[in-house]
Order: structure tokens, then C-alpha cells, then sequence
């Protein structure tokens, strides 16, 4: 368990909670870092590009990597825009790339993405697409550069849950890069469950965001991601939802 | 009861007061006001249909509390859902309105309140609309801001930390032409992230050049959607065209603008088919252009100099506080803006429920905001209000304010890209 580290673009991490960056506020990016142990901290560009005295850059704490987002982008060239003015902010190279051409359920667009991801990558960024779960999609992304494949779970900010957990499964099972399961996300024991299909990790933000306790919600998280990588690790026992199995084989009849 | 709305100036000619008399009491003296007049864009567009015909049947007064009930439990809220939120019979559920309303406010925007300020630079106005402060038969004094003037506007709101502003103009082609927005939009870009107009509805073409200058959302408010009624409030003028005022979003939309922001005066007409009517518009256009950002707006009627009667009539806060949390239940992912006609004590209570953005800061007026913000008395010359303000709190009362209820104020969550 000590030596399973989560490796995006060759960066070494710790910690499979990600802060998304929907709902910031200080204390939600605090609870995070101290409670959740996010390595990892989601900023939307456009919410940092203010002059105001409580810049969120400010407060996200030394030794934790940046992930700069696209949100606000309607397709790929305005992401590509947005993700140099990342980089000209202090940001790094990471950046999370989400594009919507919908402004009602904010589902990324994946054509617009498979675009923005080839050129980002191609320009040395560490780029992680945010997409919904389409294989097809995901082996292009894989194509184009990606560091990692980010399929949603269900609408963002609807805490949900797996909608889309059959989806996902396809992407773990068949993509080679670290599958991270981002937005719809509404409870640990869904966290849990993401981890335990095999996903690299979870990021999450108004499940934390709209908890009632954040620190006692943050903990409650990273116990449950936690607790997903082992079982996944360990290898989950017999599934016998797809029927019990007979004491007697089957096929014991068969002489040669 | 209805408004008073009509008050004679001593300082009106013998001519233009008996214009003014015939404009009022004689509707076969007034232009039609659904011909649109030289110059305006037509396009093609079902939406003013289709808001239109759901406004024209809208029977509130046939649901019931067990229709209400059943709204309030539907996980998505449909057009039918939303007009029995809408109905008299939903008052009585104010509270859970309310509680619903708040978790759809959450889930969206979770806990950010965003802050913006509006800038008068120009209240001249060929309209004659009866219940504004700027109709040009208002003897006011009118004011139209040099380049210079708007400069110093611009950085002394800028000095006092807001990032977000709304750029307004009476509606005066002659005296505030495109171009003259277009030239303070500019110089707003460089003080300023996010820029939006407030201005008289112009063509694709023109809201194209104004999103090049740098504003990127448009606010048109139409004010009444009964068009009859329309008719009876703005009696002269280009804005009393009904139609080409509707397609001002669309316009806008074409034209490139990000976003745009709808809003009928609640008070001027049936406040409830108003309502409905303000939502579907966003409904319609929403499903039309998704990647547009969209906002609404609830103001009422307000008291104007020389006419300070004037009231919003039966949207007392407790309809104001329904309208609300029905736009936020049937169109969970819309911004609401509640401006300062409110009170403060409205405001402090409604952004914990429903709304996403507030103004602080306030002037209607033109060209004092330096007096304003530092207190002191200055030289020049300043343009009258629009309208009376309820809530004056400055942009620093009203940040603590919104963090002291434990919510977010947020400067700016935008770029222009």
C-alpha cells in the first residue's frame, strides 16, 4: 500500500482526493488539505483572474499542485486561451480542460475536447480532460496526449452518484491512463464505490461544499477513497449478484 | 388602486404639454406599437410565440394547494409545475418554497454571492414612459459624461475594489449613440473584468461591434410582456416598439454576447403573467442557444423625482419572495439579481435563498459617484436619478455583510475570451 502512488504525467501523488473548484471558499480549500488530504486543488481560471485582495492563489498552501480549469470555455480554441493564461498566472503545467457548450447542465463537450487536448499536450501541458464516459472519446484523448481520462459520474453538483457507473467501468477496464471519476460525486460510500471498479481517483466539490460539518465531511471522504483502493487492490471476493454458485460444478460431468 | 403616473412640468411648452396631454389620453394619437419603426432588425424567431401563448393561458386562479404540493415533489419542474408555483394558491408554501429553493441555489452556485455596480453615464431619453424617473416630459437635470468623466467614474468605483460593471444609458440614440458605448466600453475593459451593458435594444450587427469594444453581457428588461398594457405606459419613442424590445436577447446572442439578462417591472401590469412570462423567455432562448448564459432580474416600481407616489402596487416582499424562489425551482441554473430598489433586509434574506448577485455601491445618477463614494462635495455638474434606492450600502458593508451570513462574496467568476 505504501509504494501505490497515483502518477499523473509522471507527477507523483499520494493522495487520490481531488479538490474540485465549483464552490470555493476558504474554509472548503482548507478542510481539503487538512482533513481530506488533497494533494491536489482544482482552480477555475476565471474565478482567479481578479485583482481582489483574497485571491484564492493566496490561500492554497504550499506543496499542493494547481490544476488550473478551463470552465468558461464554449470550445477548444477559448480553452487553449485560457490554459496559456494559466500558465502565465503562476499556474504550472497541469491543467483540467472543461469545455460546455451547455449552460443548463454544464455536460463538457467531447469533440471540442479531443481538439484542445491535442494541442495543449503538444504545447508540454500535463492535460486532464473532464468528458463524458464514451469510450471512443476516451482512446482518442489517449491519443491526443492526455495524462488522464476524467469521465463524469453524473451531472455536476447534483451528488448523484454513478449514473454513469457502467460507462466508467468500460473506461477503467479498458484505457491505460489513471481513470478519475469527477463530478456527480455526492457521498463517500459512492467514492467508495467508484475506487473499488478501479478508478485512480475521485474528485469532488459540492459534496464537501454543501456538508454540514466540511472537516467531519472532508475526513469522511478520504477514509471511504481510501478504503475503495484497498478493496480494489486486495481484488474483490466472488460477485454474487450475478448468481449463486452451484456446490456441485457445473460442468463435472466432463470425462476428457 | 392604480399608479398616478402622469404629472405636468411648469417648465413644458404650451406645444409639448399638449402633446403630452394627447399622447395620454388619445391611444389613436400614439404610433402602433407593434410597427417596428426604420432601422429596426426583424428576425425570424418562435420564441414570442411560444412565450406568448403559454402567457395568454395562464389561469393562476384554477390551482389548488394539492396541485402546489405535487409541484414541490417533482425532482424536475415542469412549465405546468412552475405556474402552480406562480399561483396564489402556492403562498401558503412560501417556506418550503423557500427551503427548495435554497438547495437548488446551492447546488448550482453553492454559497458564492456574486458583486456588481451599475454606471449611469448618460440619462437623456426620448422615451416617454410614464412610470420613469428619465421620460423625456421629466423635468430633470439631463447629463451626458465626456470620456474624461467616465474615466474618473470608472477608477474611482474601481478604486473601491469592484471588478464587475453594469454600463447604463437613458435610451437616446441621438444623444448616447453605439459609438459613444462602444468608446466607454473600452475604456471599462481596462478598469474592470467583466463588463455589461444596460442600454436601448440595437441590431446584431451593433451588439457585435459592443461585444468587440468589450461587453460581453446584455441586460434588456421588457418591462411588461402585456403588450396591451405595453402600450398604455410607453406612449412615445423607440422602446415603445413591443417587439423588437422582446428579440433584444436573441439579438444580442447573435451578436456574440456570453450572456444576457431578462426582467419585467413587476408592478407595471399582472405581476404573476409577468412573471411567467420573464421565465419562459429565458426558458425558450435557453433551449434555443445553451451555451448562453442567462440571468434575471425581479425589480418593482420605485418612487421618481416629481412623482413620489409611485408604488409597486400588490408585489408586496412576501410575492416579490415567490416570484423568486419559483424562478429558482423551475430554472435552477439561471443567475438572479436583486438590485437596490430592495432593502437591505430583503436582500440580506433573499441571497441566503434564491438570488446570486447584488449591486453595492449604488448611483442612479450621473456623474457622482466621486461625491458618493468619498463624501465630499465636488464641482461638477451631475445628471438627476433614475429612480429612489433603497439600500445604499457601499461595496465594503456590503462584502461583510454577505461573508457575516456565512455566504462567499465573490468580485468576479469571469473571463473574456
Amino acid at each position: 500500500m505504501n509504494n501505490d502512488k497515483l502518477i499523473i504525467g509522471g507527477h507523483e501523488f499520494n493522495s487520490r482526493f481531488i479538490l474540485g473548484s465549483g464552490k470555493y471558499s476558504m474554509k472548503l480549500i482548507e478542510a481539503a488539505v487538512k482533513d481530506a488530504g488533497a494533494e491536489i486543488i482544482t482552480l477555475a481560471v476565471r474565478r482567479a483572474n481578479t485583482k481582489e485582495q483574497e485571491s484564492i492563489l493566496d490561500y492554497i498552501p504550499k506543496g499542493i499542485t494547481l490544476l488550473p480549469n478551463t470552465s468558461g470555455a464554449r470550445n477548444a480554441e477559448e480553452a487553449v486561451r485560457i490554459a496559456r493564461l494559466a500558465r502565465e498566472l503562476g499556474c504550472g503545467d497541469f491543467v483540467k480542460i472543461e469545455i460546455m457548450r451547455d449552460s443548463k447542465y454544464l455536460l463538457p463537450d467531447n469533440q471540442e475536447t479531443i481538439k484542445a487536448t491535442d494541442i495543449l499536450a503538444n504545447e508540454g501541458f500535463v492535460v486532464m480532460p473532464y468528458m463524458y464516459p464514451d469510450l471512443n472519446v476516451a482512446r482518442d484523448l489517449v491519443n491526443a496526449g492526455a495524462a488522464s481520462v476524467m469521465p463524469l459520474a453524473s451531472p455536476i453538483g447534483s451528488n448523484k452518484g454513478l449514473a454513469t457507473k457502467d460507462f466508467v467501468q468500460i473506461l477503467i477496464d479498458e484505457i491505460d491512463l489513471p481513470i478519475i471519476v469527477d463530478a456527480g460525486i455526492g457521498r463517500p460510500s459512492q467514492a467508495c464505490e467508484a475506487m473499488e471498479m478501479g478508478a485512480a481517483a475521485i474528485m469532488a466539490n459540492t459534496a464537501l461544499a454543501t456538508a454540514g460539518d466540511l472537516p467531519v465531511m472532508a475526513s469522511a471522504f478520504k477514509n471511504a477513497i481510501e478504503a475503495g483502493r484497498r478493496a480494489y487492490l486486495a481484488g474483490l471476493g466472488r460477485v454474487l449478484t450475478r448468481g449463486a454458485s452451484a456446490s456441485d460444478p457445473l460442468t463435472g460431468f466432463l470425462r476428457d | 388602486m392604480e399608479n398616478q403616473f402622469f404629472v405636468d412640468s411648469e417648465h413644458l411648452s404650451p406645444e409639448a404639454l399638449e402633446k403630452k396631454h394627447r399622447l395620454e389620453n388619445e391611444p389613436s394619437f400614439r404610433k402602433n406599437h407593434m410597427e417596428y419603426m426604420s432601422g429596426m432588425e426583424i428576425i425570424e424567431s418562435d420564441v414570442c410565440k411560444n412565450v406568448m401563448a403559454q402567457m395568454n393561458s395562464y389561469d393562476y386562479s384554477k390551482y389548488t394547494a394539492e396541485d402546489v404540493k405535487a409541484a414541490l415533489e417533482h425532482t424536475t419542474c415542469t412549465i405546468e409545475d412552475f405556474k402552480e408555483l406562480l399561483s396564489p394558491a402556492a403562498e401558503p408554501f412560501l417556506e418550503q418554497m423557500a427551503e427548495r429553493a435554497r438547495l437548488e441555489t446551492s447546488k448550482h452556485f453553492g454559497n458564492t454571492v456574486y458583486l456588481f455596480t451599475p454606471l449611469y453615464i448618460a440619462n437623456y431619453c426620448e422615451n416617454y414612459c410614464v412610470y420613469c424617473g428619465f421620460n423625456c416630459y421629466n423635468h430633470i437635470k439631463r447629463m451626458k459624461l465626456s470620456m474624461e468623466q467616465i474615466e474618473k467614474e470608472m477608477k474611482v468605483i474601481a478604486d473601491s475594489g469592484m471588478e464587475e460593471i453594469l454600463i447604463l444609458t437613458g435610451e437616446s440614440r441621438a444623444q448616447s449613440n453605439v459609438e459613444y458605448i462602444g468608446e466607454a466600453c473600452k475604456l471599462a475593459r481596462k478598469y474592470f473584468r467583466m463588463v455589461g451593458l444596460e442600454i436601448y435594444p440595437v441590431n446584431t450587427d451593433e451588439y457585435k461591434y459592443l461585444h468587440e469594444c468589450g461587453a460581453d453581457y446584455v441586460t434588456v428588461f421588457q418591462e411588461t410582456y402585456d403588450a396591451d398594457k405595453y402600450e398604455q405606459l410607453h406612449l412615445l419613442g423607440h422602446k415603445r416598439v413591443w417587439p423588437y424590445r422582446f428579440d433584444a436577447q436573441e439579438r444580442a446572442l447573435r451578436g456574440g454576447m456570453r450572456g444576457v439578462a431578462f426582467s419585467a417591472l413587476l408592478g407595471l401590469s399582472d405581476f404573476r403573467k409577468d412573471a411567467l412570462a420573464s421565465a419562459l423567455h429565458v426558458y425558450y432562448l435557453q433551449r434555443k442557444y445553451p451555451h448562453a448564459e442567462m440571468s434575471l432580474s425581479c425589480p418593482r416600481l420605485r418612487p421618481i423625482i416629481n412623482n413620489d407616489k409611485i408604488n409597486p402596487l400588490d408585489v408586496h416582499e412576501k410575492q416579490l419572495c415567490q416570484v423568486l424562489c419559483a424562478y429558482r425551482i423551475f430554472l435552477p441554473y439561471v443567475g438572479i439579481t436583486v438590485s437596490s430598489r430592495e432593502s437591505a433586509e430583503f436582500r440580506n434574506g433573499i441571497v441566503k435563498i434564491a438570488a446570486t448577485k447584488v449591486s453595492a455601491g449604488v448611483s442612479t445618477g450621473i456623474g457622482d459617484h466621486e461625491s458618493k463614494y468619498s463624501g465630499k462635495e465636488t464641482d461638477g455638474v451631475q445628471g438627476d436619478e433614475q429612480f429612489e434606492i433603497d439600500d445604499n450600502r457601499s461595496l465594503d458593508k456590503m462584502y461583510q455583510d454577505i461573508a457575516d451570513e456565512g455566504l462567499q462574496p465573490v468580485l468576479n467568476d469571469y473571463l473574456y475570451v
